[in-house]
């Protein structure tokens, strides 16, 4: 799967995105991030983040929704566009 | 109705001349500014292709609710100077009321839907733009009416 970071997450993490199998046991977008936040250093970033959204297949997504590994997926702070 | 994502300034003018034609009896457009207040630029960064089909979504929705002949949106990314324009809205409808609402409308739910990021740089370092829980107020009014 692919999984891509954005903004301040992107930063504290030092990458823009990465390729990687989804992990065992890891079902949803709640999983992964606090799955991801287990290598500890900057990627506690994912579960401090103050309102931390996610996306999958390019669609904004509940933290609660199913991921595959077939998945685009996306972590990022709220949007400031406009 | 059509959605751009473009790193190249826009002309409003000639983008609210275009949704002028048949039935068209108003044009509602609102265009953003970079406010230069204590920055010297803003940096727009972006979820590409996530973007352009949030924003399609955004205006699809609009013409459900309103009853709407043209919408045109246009986001700049990358860097800006203070006094740039960021983003563009124009809606044409058969009257104000449609145009007004749905303009509204569309900037409400891009604000807070599509996946737009800004970076200010100020004399003092960079930041990046914390959401504003206005903008989810402003939003929630359209999903309470």
């Amino acid at each position: 799967m692919n999984v891509l970071y954005f903004a301040s997450l992107r930063e504290a993490l030092g990458r823009s995105g990465e390729d990687m199998i989804l992990p065992a046991g890891v079902a949803t977008m709640g999983a992964l991030r606090d799955h991801l936040a287990t290598r500890g250093g900057a990627w506690i970033a994912l579960t401090q983040t103050k309102n931390l959204r996610c996306a999958i297949n390019q669609r904004m997504v509940g933290f609660d929704a199913a991921v595959g590994d077939d998945d685009e997926v996306a972590f990022f702070p709220p949007v400031t566009g406009g | 109705m059509s959605v751009t994502v473009q790193q190249a300034d826009f002309d409003a003018g000639a983008e609210i001349s275009a949704l002028g034609g048949d039935g068209v009896g108003a044009v509602a457009s609102f265009v953003g500014l970079v406010r230069g207040a204590g920055i010297a630029a803003m940096t727009l960064e972006h979820y590409p292709g996530m973007t352009e089909s949030a924003l399609a979504e955004i205006v699809a929705q609009a013409r459900g609710r309103w009853n709407l002949l043209g919408v045109r949106v246009i986001h700049r990314v990358g860097r800006l100077l203070p006094g740039s324009r960021i983003v563009f809205v124009g809606v044409a409808s058969g009257h104000r009321h449609d145009a007004f609402a749905a303009c509204e409308f569309i900037m409400d739910y891009l604000k807070t839907q599509a996946p737009f990021w800004k970076y200010e740089e100020t004399p003092t370092g960079g930041r990046w733009v914390d959401a504003r829980a206005a903008d989810d107020a402003a939003l929630n009014r359209w999903r309470e009416s």
